[in-house]
């Protein structure tokens, strides 16, 4: 420090201090690398996009792709298209919807508005948890050690959802009971004030004021669910051709045609894989709009 | 319509803990009964037994009577919900369901209960809104949603929504509490019309209202912390707030302590 | 209440009844599988919990062990762990710190939908894609500090890419949204009063995140990790369609191939037409079951014990 006489000091000392050089890159650091990071993240997301409609989009176009399957196709030859896998994934779909739906929702229900604090809602909440978390091989296991080895029933579109329901349940229950929590005890309380019984308490104010976003919920969980691979490698055969029936015989969907034309070394092959990918990601953002649109109109209005 | 409700040896619990000890008094017909006292003093527990309310809340239990018009509502082959058709309530929050036109939400305690006549409905919803003072307000808006309204006029629904199913008592926890004071007053003018019809108790922690308001006034009070609520005295309004018999009472009304 | 209406008690009964059937599936799950999983391992040559290799073309000579598919399972998860940690750190950070108010919502639904992407399709473009482009990278590393085991050549082609190493990258990148999201949801929990205390001090805003957000978040944080822990171990497609299958033994190194239990399981699908063969892949996936059910078991006990003091 160099030596200040009293007529070189300022009379009154600064108002206040800056922070150190340090202290002020340290937190500008911290500032890039997290934008950095979220960078990062989004890059892959915009590869992985990019990339799929490069290679898939001219697939997808042509006229064939969303009206015809891939009968009679061999490995070497282009056209035909996805409509079987289309039918196949959406039908999975669908029957997973019937059976977990109505099952999540009654779970919900009875953990937010029946259950609190019991030792059977402990239970189910724990057992909801795991369920979250089986990975979805394991139960393509279970359903094939209960469907196929011991009831004896075939490979199917059916057992395929079945496997589904269980990766679904979790997810419905969950965002359900999310959203019954949301909705305020008073409006419960009014109801009951003007003598509505508690069931239909439930079901005419508490479940139609969280309505929207338990569909929300249930669609993003379907768009999900119809993406799964492992279920339908291990419990349904694969076909090019059509097929409405989910209690038997071999059924397309769109993640079974990525893994089995990846096994197709043609360029038909290759550009079957992307195609369906192309289409894979075309169903699940249209049932995300769809989720959306649903939201809006069931939504809550103030004015 | 509009019958006498007799509180006979009233204990309220909560699980194990004795909220509120031994409260007698009667509610007369046609008239507005002010409960009045410190926060936590069980005014608001005693009301919200007298329709049953309180067992909404796992755990919670009455012994002894209230009774409407002489009959027990805590009688063992008495279905809570039947008491709650019976026995209205308002309360502090306005809360009109909000999935519902206001027209809806003023008829909702009848068409929750299976009435379906479109005619009739109208008319109660009419009925209702004119004698909560709100149907020339809302008459020309009556299928938009119910959370538009401005405050007290939400409060005024819900006052509507309570009369439509035309009870015998109703009952109005802090209503005002959350309203500002002109939304207030259109309230207070609306008890003193109501009370023509209906039998009233209102719980309130604004002594002043309860004085513009009440023919009866009770004030309760806690002995202590931890201690169940009391009632310590009833009277006619006028007397409480000139010439209390306890001296808590008299304490309270005069600002010195709650 | 002394007397329940009818529509109430069914109502009651049905909703309880859903809940019981619930955790009645789950039980059955676990008998099931072992019920299924017994035969097999009765028959077994080889000590399922010790033994490296996997030979199950001949019912009548099977010899399997779960050792070998446990180590790929575990190694390549905490390598995709290891890299999507700090990233998800970061992103969580700056959607509830840094990022403007109005942009966090449609920044984090960015985010969101990395999860919605399926993951057969993160496998086709780690494939694809990425294992090309990743190429000179990935031999560079393996040339220039190939002597540390970690990155020695392994049982396939570098080169190639269908190592670990790729795979453990388009798991990392599948991690994000899920490590993320329920971090983010902690950081913004962070009471106001404590930011504003610190910022109160004079503190930068690094200063204010190290001191307030991180210590209050420490514990969502490491649940998060570790619920991202336990999808990775349960990975099934993106890594059986980027991981080459070998017959050699896991060697320790990002550049070897191999399977994980759950990518042998379901590469081995054909398998299943025989119920004793079958059953020894339903053994290795109890395995695997039990080892994700713990590790979420660990992920809500932790948050389960903060949870106390909030």
């Amino acid at each position: 420090m160099t030596t200040v006489t009293d007529l070189d000091r300022p009379a009154t000392p600064a108002a206040f201090q800056q922070i150190s050089l340090g202290r002020r890159l340290t937190s500008k650091l911290a500032a890039v690398l997290v934008t950095g990071a979220f960078v990062v993240a989004v890059v892959p997301l915009v590869w992985v996009l990019v990339s799929v409609l490069q290679k898939g989009l001219r697939h997808v176009l042509s006229s064939t792709w969303w009206t015809n399957s891939l009968a009679g196709l061999t490995g070497r030859q282009f056209g035909g298209g996805m409509y079987h896998a289309i039918i196949g994934s959406l039908l999975q779909g669908l029957i997973c919807a019937v059976i977990a739906v109505p099952i999540g929702l009654l779970v919900a229900i009875y953990l937010v508005e029946y259950g609190r604090g019991t030792r059977l809602a402990r239970a189910v909440t724990f057992t909801v948890d795991i369920l979250s978390g089986v990975p979805s091989i394991v139960a393509a296991l279970f359903i094939y050690a209960l469907w196929i080895t011991t009831l004896g029933l075939p490979r199917s579109g059916l057992a395929v959802a079945l496997s589904l329901v269980l990766l679904m349940i979790p997810v419905v229950v969950r965002t359900t009971e999310e959203m019954l929590k949301v909705v305020p005890d008073e409006l419960r309380e009014a109801s009951y004030a003007l003598g509505i019984p508690k069931w239909k308490t439930i079901l005419r104010i508490v479940v139609p004021t969280a309505l929207s976003g338990i569909i929300t919920g249930i669609m993003l969980a379907i768009a999900r669910v119809m993406g799964e691979t492992a279920p339908v490698l291990i419990l349904v055969g694969y076909t090019q051709y059509i097929n409405f029936d989910p209690f038997g015989g071999n059924m397309a969907s769109l993640p079974l045609v990525m893994a089995q034309e990846l096994n197709t070394p043609t360029a038909a092959g290759e550009a079957r894989v992307w195609g369906a990918a192309v289409t894979l990601i075309v169903i699940i953002t249209l049932f995300n709009l769809l989720a959306t649109l649903l939201s809006r109109l069931t939504a809550v209005k103030s004015r | 319509m509009a019958k006498r409700i007799d509180v006979k040896d009233l204990n309220l619990y909560y699980g194990r803990f004795h909220a509120v000890d031994s409260v007698t008094v009667s509610v007369p017909p046609r008239s507005v009964t002010a409960f009045i006292g410190p926060s936590g003093c069980g005014k608001s527990t005693v009301l919200r037994s007298l329709n049953r309310m309180h067992e909404v809340i796992p755990g919670a239990r009455a012994v002894g009577t209230v009774a409407l018009d002489g009959q027990d509502i805590y009688g063992g082959a008495v279905d809570p919900v039947s008491v709650r058709r019976t026995i209205g309530m308002v309360f502090q929050r306005p809360n009109p369901f909000p999935t519902m036109s206001i027209r809806d939400n003023v008829v909702s305690g009848l068409r929750l209960a299976g009435e379906r006549d479109k005619r009739k409905l109208t008319e109660v919803a009419e009925r209702a809104l004119r004698g909560a003072n709100l149907w020339t307000e809302v008459k020309d808006r009556l299928s938009k949603p119910g959370g538009g309204l401005s405050g007290g006029q939400q409060q005024r629904l819900c006052i509507a929504r309570a009369i439509a199913v035309r009870p015998d008592v109703l009952l109005m926890d802090e209503p005002c509490s959350a309203l500002d004071p002109i939304s207030t007053l259109a309230i207070e003018d609306l008890i003193s019309e109501l009370k023509k019809d209906y039998t009233i108790v209102i719980v309130t922690h604004n002594m002043q209202q309860a004085a513009r308001v009440s023919d009866q006034t009770a004030f309760f009070n806690l002995a202590g912390v931890g201690q169940p609520g009391r009632l310590i005295e009833v009277d006619d309004t006028e007397r409480i707030f000139s010439n209390p018999t306890q001296k808590a009472t008299e304490d309270y009304i005069s600002g010195r302590f709650g | 209440m002394s007397v329940t209406r009818s529509g109430d008690r069914v109502f009651r009964l049905l909703t309880t009844g859903s809940g019981i059937v619930v955790v009645t599936v789950i039980a059955a799950i676990g008998i099931f599988l072992l019920a299924q999983a017994i035969p097999a391992l009765s028959a077994n040559n080889a000590n399922f919990l010790l033994s490296r290799s996997w030979v199950t073309d001949d019912v009548r000579n099977l010899a399997f062990g779960v050792v070998d598919l446990l180590l790929v399972t575990v190694f390549i998860s905490i390598f995709a762990l290891v890299i999507a940690m700090p990233v998800s750190l970061g992103i969580a950070l700056f959607l509830t710190q840094y990022a403007p108010r109005r942009l966090a919502r449609p920044f984090a639904y960015v985010i969101d939908l990395l999860a919605a992407v399926p993951s057969i399709i993160f496998g086709l473009w780690g494939l694809k894609v990425l294992a090309p482009t990743l190429a000179p990278v990935a031999t560079w590393i393996n040339d220039t500090v190939g002597f540390i085991p970690f990155f020695a050549t392994g049982n396939v082609s570098v080169a190639a890419g269908g190592t670990i190493f790729t795979a453990g990258i388009v798991l990392a990148v599948m991690l994000l949204p899920i490590i993320t999201a329920v971090s983010r949801e902690v950081f913004d929990r962070t009471p106001t009063m404590q930011i504003e205390g610190a910022l109160a001090l004079g503190a930068t805003k690094w200063e204010m995140v190290r001191t307030t957000v991180l210590p209050f978040g420490k514990a969502g944080y490491i649940s998060a990790s570790m619920l991202g822990l336990g999808r990775a171990l349960g990975e099934t497609i993106a890594v059986m369609i980027i991981l080459s299958s070998t017959g050699s033994n896991f060697g320790w190194t990002l550049f070897d191939g191999g399977d994980t239990i759950a990518s042998k399981i379901a590469r081995n699908a054909p398998e299943f037409n025989n119920a004793t063969v079958a059953g020894a892949y339903i053994a290795a996936g109890l395995v695997l079951f039990l080892l994700t059910f713990v590790v979420n078991a660990m992920a809500r006990a932790i948050v389960a014990g903060r949870k106390e003091y909030e």
